[in-house]
């Protein structure tokens, strides 16, 4: 399985790699642990005529407490984020979420902020971010900007991110001592959740998002809205779909989909209340 | 298409402790580079889309799937083979001496792979439970074996003793 070929760029420095993204154009991709692109180049799904290398980009690769968040770098690998000790104190759902990605070979390559960008709605760390309110950092040849990981999200491995913006960081909101649990279904440990589900609660305060259930990462606001109303864990379950437009395929129908969904946001908020 | 002659980087790195220079084509996986510029044929490809594990590498100390790495990317990187886990003279390592006591391979073709996982997976914890091998080793698939005489190797490897089932006392 050999990609088609490309030209290839090593940036120094992310103000670099903006620049050489630009001055290449649409066809240009950004190359960081390289695991969700190299499959898509080695099946041709994907052929960049340029990738502009950012993996020795080590300063974007850091987890630090930044007061009411925890900034993760993008660059920082899945197996960093779970073994980080701030992040399990501060942000255990994240932590843990990152330790099912994948395997042990995948989660020592991949990055959050590859897998972030590539916004595959069946990636983990996508909904997990997203139920946590997490906000995601964009540098462009213009500058920086911010965006709520809600807004970011727009279609199949499509988001708001223009094609000459590099994900920098990623905000994630403190969790202070929230219950919390990640509940992913698969038949295989390395495989993509078939359906996943993230959840938080905290008093009166939850967030609940969903993998694999459509076209995006889902953030499950009925659920979440049911549950500041009063209703039982069984009745917010229930409305575990309402946002959401699953698909079939090999792996699992609509309904079958839709049955998961439920079960498993009512696990996932059984355990994040207990 | 894009022209892959012009400014193909130079690229070193070192592989079971020697300098290899090379300048593969930017497409070229650290794979083929290993096995085709270096002549370590030791590292096997099966899935070549990163599902099978047979192409593991230690790489800067982490296992990692070295054909979905550009050799490109591994600029100054460390990288050790399965030729580089027995020692010079050709004596096995204890993960490879526990592998042919417990029967852990029939065809042989994923065995490289395995080897690395398991030197890693022991490295960063000595003692594993059954879950932590098998969710260690999940990145490598064996279609021969079932696994049974793999596990059992690691725990051979771990200095647990095992009775004829693989079961751990």
């Amino acid at each position: 399985m050999i990609p088609a070929a490309f030209d290839y760029k090593r940036a120094s420095s992310a103000a670099e790699a903006i620049s050489l993204i630009g001055e290449y154009g649409e066809d240009a991709k950004f190359l960081a642990g390289g695991h969700s692109l190299l499959p898509l180049m080695k099946l041709r799904l994907a052929q960049p005529t340029v990738l502009v290398d950012i993996g020795k980009l080590t300063d974007l690769s850091y987890i630090r407490d930044a007061g009411d968040h925890i900034a993760v770098g993008a660059l920082t690998r899945h197996r960093d984020v779970e073994t980080s000790d701030l992040l399990k104190q501060h942000a255990p759902l994240l932590a843990h979420t990152a330790g099912e990605v994948g395997d042990p070979q995948v989660r020592h390559r991949g990055t959050i902020g590859g897998s972030i960008a590539h916004a595959d709605p069946a990636s983990d760390l996508p909904a997990t971010t997203l139920a946590l309110g997490a906000t995601y950092v964009l540098q462009g040849p213009n500058g920086t900007r911010e965006i709520a990981a809600a807004d970011f999200y727009q279609g199949f491995l499509t988001s708001a991110m223009a094609a000459d913006e590099l994900l920098t960081e990623i905000k994630v909101p403190k969790m202070d001592g929230a219950g919390w649990s990640f509940q992913k279904f698969n038949r295989r440990a390395q495989d993509w959740a078939i359906v996943g589900v993230a959840a938080w609660r905290r008093n009166g305060d939850s967030g609940v998002a969903l993998v694999n259930m459509g076209n995006t990462p889902i953030l499950a606001t009925s659920v979440t809205t049911a549950l500041s109303g009063g209703a039982s864990i069984a009745e917010a379950a229930e409305q575990a779909v309402a946002e959401a437009e699953p698909q079939a395929d090999l792996n699992a129908s609509i309904e079958y989909r839709t049955h998961l969904a439920k079960v498993l946001v009512r696990r996932a908020l059984e355990a994040a209340s207990s | 298409m894009a022209d892959t002659t012009v400014g193909i980087p130079t690229v070193s790195v070192t592989v079971n402790g020697v300098l290899r220079r090379g300048t593969p084509e930017p497409r070229k996986t650290l794979a083929d580079f290993l096995r085709d510029d270096c002549e370590l044929t030791g590292t096997h490809l099966g899935c070549e889309h990163g599902v099978c594990g047979a192409c593991t590498i230690f790489m800067d100390g982490e296992a990692v799937r070295s054909c979905l790495v550009f050799a490109v990317q591994a600029e100054g990187a460390d990288i050790t083979t399965i030729e580089g886990l027995s020692a010079p003279d050709g004596t096995l390592s204890v993960v490879q001496k526990a592998m042919n006591e417990a029967h852990g391979l029939q065809c042989g073709f994923c065995t490289p792979g395995f080897v690395v996982s398991i030197t890693a997976l022991l490295r960063d914890n000595p003692d594993p439970s059954d879950e932590e091998i098998r969710q260690g080793l999940s990145g490598n698939l064996c279609r021969c074996t079932g696994y049974q005489g793999i596990i059992k190797a690691v725990k051979i490897a771990a200095g647990q003793s095992v009775d004829a089932n693989g079961k751990a006392h």
